[in-house]
């Protein structure tokens, strides 16, 4: 423990009821100075109800008992308006969601005074300069005329350097952020994480990282605090990781060093490719700059050329913008490219109209993003695995229909009676492996995911990937994987596709592309991913 | 808490007062105290009274009689120009969503069109050319209702065309239009519920101003809005023959914005 004084802030048996049930039980736990504590687990575990317990910023109808304290003041026993007095002075917070964390209609340099104005008695010209000084600090320094700026002109990396801003403007001791960088690509994520850490080791701040990410809490905390079910299962300094004993703490970490199990050798990629792009371009129309000029059209895909063959799983990786939906969507034959060609087993399908349009249908299906979004609310499982029957010439009858359907089931690890249910009954693993049932229906030849696994935590990440891994080899199916995120990628890609700004920068065996990247950007991409290595050297520093 | 259940008390007025006005209708399909257009000078211009609840007019018509009678009027109306806007409309807004581009700017520019007129004066510029008559009014009403239903349709529909599942259900082959019918529209049910309540009300009120300046209903077909105009000659002989019809209109205007409001709310809470 730190010399001076004992640790600055000290979580007491903070327990939490919202409407009379409980949701956090006995949670206790403590940082000092310049420490970084990471509470990691699974969505739904507490990590995000204990961070805003500390501040008391607690859902209405909720309950709380036990203590905080700061600096030996128990926060839980404030008014109200003491607490008020304490959040963005001594605690700042930096939540998920940097889209919605500002406001609109505020320039950003106004946003981060205001915090300095609400907070004392400084004046405009005095809360501004501290503004500045908080922007640069957060990385913003770079843009002149920052202050200036709306939050719609930043990017998203951007807008949370200015939540980050308005966190440590009055320099609090301890900060919490929660999720902070879930929603940001994989270079912006690292250079957020490495400005954290920097302020933790520079000003001596106290933070307390939210995530449900091991490898991200792995390479940047010093201790960490393992929740499951509402409370604390496992705490333990981060060079211990792996030596954790908690069953759930090693579950998690199984399912962030492990990958799926690939067969030895990848398929050879030899003979036709089920499916193949040759020189796709998709361009956008742009608003016109005048009446009589017309602005060039937006390339998102500038002749891009990929191939997927019989039972490969292919991944294509790239960040947001760079092109990687526009290229799926013209794979799937929902958008027509300017130029080039997509063929589905050896026949032209980007330009197929009609029956064999509709044949072709059946041998290519999708999982998409979103497993809320992906389900008509209204439809039963069982309508909604059965949509793609659509493209059968001769649906099935009625008791096939049902055969089928139980056996797409039971393939996901579902129940057959679970057809009966409706999409919002399951929870977003499950709702994936719903959407794995859809596209398994019509026995298709390739399947696509469009960042399938990216809104899953860890754990049920890892129960897809096997299980896709498991149906791939049973059924000889084709993968096309676009994700963003290269941990995934590496662990279930037998080939990569590396896309930047529109155009296949890298390509080769995932071995290879990710041992010896060649591109810059590739190069730039793997060393922003988060590795899971708890026993990096990290530099120790206390109260 | 307190707001749930302020908000709990104005749908359910609201869908009380709605309520009683349609059982009041359907009884006045089959039932009314009096023939609402018998004529008996000898008792003209009676205060209401046990035979009379409502009283009677200047011509001795039995004013509750006409009250109920009015209301099959005035709510078939509304109801039918609510269904023609919505009939023509929600397809258009469907179309719209799924194929925008050119069709997308043909409708809603057409809907601008229809839109930059003032209603209730085309309306009876309609009914002036086509003559009066309920159903006249009813195209004339129905005709506005049309680019409403459009334009909040194709909102919705836009919004739900970002989900997922629009996407799923075109890689297994299904066309926009199919889409639209399948998966749109079942989701915009609510919001079609709350905008018909909103048109509803509105079309009443329009029902009511045409047969005010004598292009609705034509007698002897009673119509509040005609009641509303030959009561005004006799304000100060009999201020109540105004009252009733005035009051029906401003109870079911108030009832269904109540309904229609408590509608919203549900759907977005």
């Amino acid at each position: 423990m730190s010399a001076a004084g004992g640790p600055l802030l000290k979580v007491d048996a903070l327990s939490v009821s919202i409407g009379g049930t409980r949701i956090l039980r006995q949670v206790s736990l403590e940082v000092s100075c310049g420490e970084i504590l990471g509470l990691v687990g699974a969505s739904g575990a507490g990590k995000s109800l204990t961070a805003l317990g500390v501040v008391r910023l607690l859902p209405p109808h909720a309950a709380m008992t036990g203590s905080v304290y700061l600096r030996g003041i128990d926060l839980a026993a404030m008014s109200e308006a003491q607490l008020q007095g304490v959040r963005g002075r001594d605690i700042g917070m930096v939540f998920q969601e940097p889209m919605t964390a500002l406001d609109p209609l505020m320039r950003i340099g106004d946003q981060v005074a205001e915090t300095v104005r609400l907070h004392g008695s400084a004046r405009a010209a005095e809360a501004e300069a501290m503004a500045r000084q908080a922007l640069d600090s957060a990385g913003l320094r770079g843009a002149e005329g920052a202050l200036e700026r709306y939050p719609h002109e930043l990017s998203g990396g951007q807008r949370q350097r200015v939540a980050i801003a308005m966190a440590i403007v009055l320099s609090p001791p301890l900060l919490i952020a929660d999720e902070p960088t879930t929603a940001l690509d994989a270079v912006t994520q690292a250079e957020v994480l490495s400005l954290l850490r920097g302020f933790a080791r520079a000003r001596r701040m106290a933070v307390i990282l939210v995530s449900h990410d091991l490898a991200v809490i792995s390479e940047v905390t010093d201790r960490i605090a393992v929740m499951h079910g509402g409370e604390i299962v496992e705490q333990l300094a981060t060079a211990d990781l792996l030596k954790a004993r908690h069953p759930y703490t090693r579950a998690l970490l199984a399912a962030a060093t492990l990958g799926p199990k690939r067969a030895a050798a990848a398929p050879a990629t030899v003979g036709i490719p089920v499916l193949e792009a040759r020189g796709i371009v998709r361009e956008y129309p742009r608003r016109r700059r005048s009446f009589k000029r017309r602005a060039p059209p937006l390339r998102a895909v500038d002749e891009v050329s990929l191939s997927v063959h019989s039972g490969e799983t292919v991944g294509l990786v790239g960040e947001s913008g760079s092109g990687k939906s526009s290229l799926l969507r013209t794979m799937l034959a929902l958008d027509r490219p300017q130029a080039g060609e997509v063929r589905l087993l050896g026949e032209a399908f980007s330009s197929a109209a009609g029956t064999t349009l509709r044949r072709l249908r059946r041998s290519i299906q999708v999982v998409p993003q979103d497993p809320f979004g992906s389900f008509d609310p209204l439809w039963r499982v069982e309508r909604l695995i059965a949509e793609p029957f659509f493209s059968l010439d001769a649906p099935p009858g009625e008791t096939e229909r049902r055969t089928r359907i139980a056996a797409a089931l039971e393939q996901v690890g579902l129940a057959a009676a679970d057809a009966e249910r409706y999409p919002r009954e399951f929870s977003g693993g499950q709702r994936q492996r719903i959407a794995i049932a859809r596209a398994l229906i019509t026995n298709p030849a390739v399947i696509a995911f469009d960042e399938a696994v990216s809104g899953l935590d860890v754990l049920v990440r890892a129960q897809i990937l096997e299980l896709l891994a498991e149906l791939a080899q049973r059924q000889g199916l084709a993968y096309l994987f676009v994700s963003h995120d290269l941990n995934v990628v590496r662990s279930i890609a037998d080939r990569v596709y590396v896309m930047y700004r529109g155009r296949i920068v890298e390509q080769g065996p995932t071995a290879t592309v990710f041992g010896s990247p060649q591109h810059a950007y590739t190069k730039s991409l793997i060393a922003a991913t988060p590795q899971f290595d708890p026993t990096s050297p990290r530099p120790s520093v206390r109260c | 808490m307190k707001r749930a259940a302020a908000r709990g008390i104005g749908f359910a007025a609201g869908a009380g007062i709605t309520g009683i006005f349609a059982a009041v209708t359907l009884l006045a399909l089959v039932w009314t105290p009096y023939d609402p257009g018998a004529l008996a000078i000898a008792d003209k211009l009676q205060a209401p009274s046990a035979h009379h609840w409502f009283g009677t007019d200047q011509l001795g018509r039995d004013v509750l009689s006409m009250i109920m009678a009015g209301a099959k009027n005035t709510l078939g109306v509304a109801l039918l120009s609510v269904v023609i806007g919505a009939s023509v409309g929600v397809p258009l807004g469907l179309i719209a969503a799924a194929k925008r581009g050119a069709a997308d700017e043909l409708i809603m520019r057409g809907n601008d069109l229809v839109f930059a007129f003032p209603s209730l004066l085309l309306a009876i510029l309609i009914t002036a050319v086509f003559g009066p008559g309920a159903v006249n009014a009813i195209i004339a009403i129905g005709i506005f209702n049309i680019p409403v239903f459009a334009r909040v349709v194709r909102g919705g529909a836009l919004a739900l065309w970002t989900r997922d599942y629009t996407l799923a259900a075109r890689v297994a082959g299904k066309g926009p239009m199919r889409i639209s019918f399948e998966h749109i529209l079942p989701n915009l049910k609510s919001l079609l519920a709350v905008q018909g309540t909103i048109q509803f009300s509105l079309g009443v009120i329009a029902e009511a101003g045409l047969s005010y300046v004598g292009l609705g209903a034509q007698p002897p077909t009673p119509s509040w809005g005609r009641m509303l105009n030959e009561a005004q000659t006799l304000t100060a002989l009999a201020p109540r023959l105004a009252l009733f019809p005035g009051v029906a209109i401003l109870l079911l205007v108030l009832g269904l914005n109540l309904l229609g409001d408590g509608l919203r709310r549900e759907r977005a809470p």
